[in-house]
Formats: structure tokens, sequence, C-alpha cells
């Protein structure tokens, strides 16, 4: 990446011809279109489907095709794994999002302090990240998750403390490298003060990168919920993908439909997240295209 | 001499490190509902009068919290990280017991992901528009995608159900009566699938970034000098760019050490692999909180470790970092 010392401007037609770059990138657009079924199969398709996750609905152990049984077959209780796979994302998409947003608000906070101070404040700030980054995060929010009760605030809470690090190392280096470039000086001689020049200055120019890690944040966050929905540390409340692939583990190799179909659409779900970060990227920065 | 003190002032951050994670834990059981020793205790213990006296007494509970956290350090220190409620056994050699199985998973995973991973990123560099350059970015976004549990999972159902050519859970195989050598390649056995299944994912992000990186340095003025001067192909690609785009790569891994342990968790009690990550399963479900804490120090430690040893191999890569270069 070469600095030209030019302001982007990303607002308005620059945020049109971003939309434009994105929209030329196929697979960023079959992304966005898997990710808009998923979120509308999970917010509108409870009401529209007839089975719920947790009444028993046929024989247990259906396979998919089988006389009477649901479109995904029947986990050991008899209950619909379809009706599971409809309604399971809501906790988790929920948790990811929330989650995401703190992480990217504690990395932007520490990431843009060190960034712009330097010094002793860098130093400090980057060696509070490195603590954080050495904890091993699954089991930190584990321990964190099981010492302060397993609910979905402090789910998202444990995934957000855990996932910071790499957004604030992102924003220390846009910060670190904007604040010496000619329009931030520009600005400075004009007698804008710290706090200006961070929020007004630099941050608008430092979104674009900040925004694909938004996007790949949600993404990792969904797979840490599931995980931990998975060792059973999820809302014991609801049946998620995660928890209806750890009930099932017992009988994969009788019943092989019942982690499937939830594994797949984890799977899917963060495909077309990462898809969709691939194409914001592509937008912004046309350059790394292909990289 | 530069390269001594280099190494010195990482050991001394490595310690402090160490040091602010034990504090960090001090603060979780701080942080805890009810006070510290109904923490330590866990559900199964709070019950037991006597056991929870014995925690107040062995952490000095009824003391100031500065007292408390300096005990807590001092105990920790000595290697005493308390006793397993549940097993009833120092939770130090319990983990003792179970690390080595996990440093051979994450190892052997590691160093498949990283060789195999470069290997890709540097073929597929030198051909950026072939199918197998393509193939790389579909590794890469599927790899980052798959939930490992679900992806052990999976290859569970593949291997035993339908195939039988793998043994699918545990160390070893307890009907087996062989010797020495044919235990170990018994061991081996069982290792295939848990390692493949955790090396999937560091694939995916080692080969993308190898291939990244491989195709910034092939642009780069001093290749073409090295062209230019007429060095081989093979020469230019291994000896001159290799070198340089093994950077970021070996950054990369150096921060993906905490993640590789959390992979290692799922991993570990998919295919109920007896290490660290299998232990903290173990240790959730039975709510003993010594022995999770304990786990999350030496987890922490071994991070750190593996950390110092990156820097090392950093410094033999590029020799202009030299005192306390930064990352």
């Amino acid at each position: 990446m070469t600095d030209t010392g030019v302001a982007i401007d990303v607002t308005e037609g620059g945020a049109h011809s971003a939309f434009r770059m994105f929209c030329r990138n196929k697979a960023a657009v079959v992304g966005a279109v898997i990710f808009s079924g998923i979120v509308f199969m999970t917010v509108v398709g409870p009401s529209l489907y007839a089975n719920t996750a947790k009444e028993m609905v046929a024989r247990p152990f259906l396979g998919p095709g089988e006389d009477g049984a649901p479109l995904f077959g029947t986990d050991y209780l008899g209950r619909d794994i379809l009706a599971g796979v409809i309604s399971g994302g809501r906790t988790t998409l929920l948790v990811a999002l929330v989650a995401a947003f703190m992480s990217i608000t504690i990395g932007l906070l520490i990431g843009s302090v060190a960034g712009y101070y330097g010094r002793w404040v860098d130093a400090a700030l980057m060696r509070l990240t490195e603590l954080f980054q050495t904890l091993p995060t699954l089991l930190f929010a584990m321990v964190m998750v099981t010492m302060l009760e397993p609910s979905p605030r402090t789910i998202a809470l444990a995934i957000g403390i855990v996932s910071w690090p790499a957004a604030a190392r992102l924003s220390r280096a846009e910060f670190l490298r904007l604040r010496e470039l000619e329009f931030v000086k520009a600005a400075r001689s004009l007698g804008a003060g710290d706090l200006r020049i961070m929020l007004r200055t630099i941050l608008p120019n430092a979104m674009p990168p900040l925004l694909v890690a938004t996007t790949l944040t949600v993404g990792i966050a969904i797979l840490f919920e599931a995980g931990l929905a998975f060792l059973g540390l999820g809302d014991t409340s609801s049946i998620s993908w995660g928890s209806t692939i750890g009930n099932n583990r017992g009988y994969i190799l009788e019943a092989w439909w019942t982690v499937t179909f939830p594994g797949l659409t984890i799977f899917l779900t963060v495909l077309s997240i990462s898809l969709i970060g691939d194409g914001l990227q592509d937008a912004f920065n046309p350059k790394l295209r292909g990289r | 001499m530069a390269l001594a003190r280099g190494i010195g002032i990482r050991l001394v951050q490595a310690f402090g490190l160490l040091l602010a994670v034990i504090v960090l834990n001090f603060i979780l059981i701080q942080l805890a509902p009810g006070d510290a020793a109904i923490a330590l205790a866990s559900s199964t213990g709070v019950g037991d009068p006597e056991y929870l006296a014995r925690l107040r007494a062995d952490y000095g509970l009824d003391r100031s919290l500065i007292v408390q956290l300096w005990t807590y350090i001092v105990n920790i220190v000595q290697l005493d990280f308390g006793e397993s409620f549940y097993y009833e056994k120092p939770v130090f050699d319990m983990i003792m017991d179970r690390i080595g199985a996990t440093v051979l998973l994450t190892s052997v995973a590691l160093g498949v992901s990283l060789v195999i991973g470069v290997i890709l990123g540097v073929y597929t560099a030198r051909r950026p528009e072939s199918l197998s350059s393509h193939g790389v970015t579909v590794l890469s976004l599927v790899g980052y995608a798959l939930p490992i549990f679900w992806t052990g999972i999976m290859l569970i159902v593949l291997f035993a159900a339908k195939l039988d050519l793998l043994p699918v859970s545990g160390f070893e195989d307890v009907r087996y009566k062989g010797g020495w050598f044919g235990e170990r390649l018994d061991n081996l056995e069982h290792l295939i699938l848990p390692a493949f299944t955790l090396a999937i994912v560091y694939l995916a992000y080692y080969s993308r970034l190898a291939r990244a990186s491989m195709l910034e340095v092939l642009e780069s003025d001093y290749i073409r000098t090295a062209r230019a001067k007429g060095a081989s192909e093979r020469s230019v690609v291994y000896k001159h760019a290799l070198r340089n785009a093994l950077i970021p790569v070996v950054t990369f891994a150096g921060l993906q050490f905490g993640a590789l342990f959390s992979g290692a968790v799922l991993v570990e009690t998919v295919f109920d692999w007896p290490g660290l990550g299998l232990l903290a399963y173990e240790s959730i479900l039975t709510r003993d909180t010594p022995l999770m804490l304990g786990l999350l120090i030496v987890s922490a430690a071994m991070v750190i470790v593996a950390n110092l040893v990156t820097d090392l191999v950093y410094r033999f890569i590029d020799p202009r970092i030299r005192v306390g270069g930064s990352r």
C-alpha cells in the first residue's frame, strides 16, 4: 500500500462508486443475497413454519426422506431439525452482532488513542493488547461465561472482550499512518484540537478497513458463539445451531442429519459474511483485488 | 551482543505478561458473584463448610485484597494451583499429565498447515491467474467459514461410519497389545483426524497469506534487480523472494497461538483427545473453578513461550529486526 497523502472521500460520490465496485464482485453479491436470506429465515421463518424447535413432531431418528419425516429429519427426541435450523440463528446472530460491535468499539478506542498519541501511551496500550492476545480466547470466554452465569448477555460480553485486539492493532496502524499525512497536518495548523482531528479528520479515512474488519468480526463471533453453544455454554433456554450439534453429538453414527444441517447453516452464514467482507475490501481498496 | 540484549528484553516482557495474566485471573475470581471462596469452590463444593473454611485459609480470604493477591501470586509461582474439587487432585499435576497430548496435537497441526500453506502460496503466486490460484481463494474462504467442531464430527461420520479407515476418538486403542513402536504407530493413527481438522483452518489462512505476500514481494525492485543481474528463476524465488515473503506469515502464525489453543479445545472435545482442551471441557462440565483457572494460566504461559520462539525465528529470518524491534 502506498501513501499518496490524499484523503479518500468515502462519502457521497465515494460511497456511490464503492457500491458499484461491490456489485462488480459477483461472489460478494451472492454472499449478500445468501446472508439476507438467512437473516430473513431467522427473523420471519419461525412464524411461517408450522413446527417449533422444541416440540416432538415425529418418531426420533427419522432420516430425511423417510415416511413422515420433516425435510431435515428428526433428532433423538423426535424434534424437527429444520425447525431448529430456522429459529436457531436468532440468539446466535444477535449475540454475534452485539459482540462484534463491542469488539470494534473497544478496539477502535484503544487503537486510535495508541496510534494517535504514540510514545508511552502507545507502549502501555499495546502491552494491554498483547495481554489479551496472549489469553487463549475460547478458554477465557468459557471461564468468564461459567463464572458469570451463561446468558446471551454474558456470552456477548465474553466474546467482545476476547476479540478486540485485532481491531485495536488495525486502528492503531491506521491512525499511526494517517496522522502523518498532509491533510491532518493542515487540520492541526488550522487549530483543530486532538479530539476533533481524531473524530472528524482521521476516523472517516480509517473507516474503510475498519468496516471490512467489522464484517469479518461478525463472522468470527458467530463461529465463537456456536462453539460455546456446542460445548453446552450457550443460552440454555433456546435451541441454537451450535447447541443442536452439541446435543446430537452422541448419536452421529445413527443420525448424521442431526448435525449436518445445522453445521451447514453456520458454514453458509459465515461464508456469506466473509464474501461480503471481500466485496467491501474490493470496493474500498481496488488495488488489493484478488489478494 | 545486540541480539542477546533484544532477547533479554523479550524475556523480561514475557515474565511481565505472565504476571499480568495471573492478576487478571485474580480479578476474574473477585468479579464472580459471591465471595471468592464460593467462586473457587464452584457449585459442587459450596455445600461443604469445612472445604470453604480451608479455601478461605489457603487463599487468605479474610485479609485485605493486596495480601490476597500476593498470596495468590506466591502460590502460583510455587506451582501450587490449588486442588481440583471434583477430582480431589492437585491441579498442577493434572495439567502436567495432559499437556503433552495438546503440545503434540497443536504443533503437528501448526507445522502441517504452515508447510503446506507456504508451498501452496508460493506455487500459486507464480501462476496468479491459474485454476490452482483460484483454488487457494476458495480453500481460504471455506476453511475460514467452517465451524471446526462440525468439521471434526463430519470427518468422524465419513471415516468411521462410511469408510471405517481411521480411529475416530481417543489417544490409543485399548485392545492393542504390541511393542513400543507399535504403540507409537497406534497413537499416530489416532492423531491423523484431529490434527487434520485443526490444520484445515490454518491451512486456509497461511496459503492465502503466503500467496498475497509472495505476489507483493515478486513485484518489488530488488527482485527485478536480482533478475536483471541474471539470477536463475529458482534462485530468485527461493533465495531472494521466499525469505521476505515468509515474514508476514511468521508474524501471523505468532499471533495465532491463542486461537490455535482455542481450536484445540473444540477438536479435543470432539475427538476425545486427552489433552488440556478436553480437560478444560471437563472442568466446565463439573464447574471445577480451580482447574479452569489453572488451565487458563498454563495455556497463557504456553502461548507466551510459543511467542518467544516465534520471536527467535523472526530474528533469524529478518536480520533488520535487532533490538526489541517493533512487530
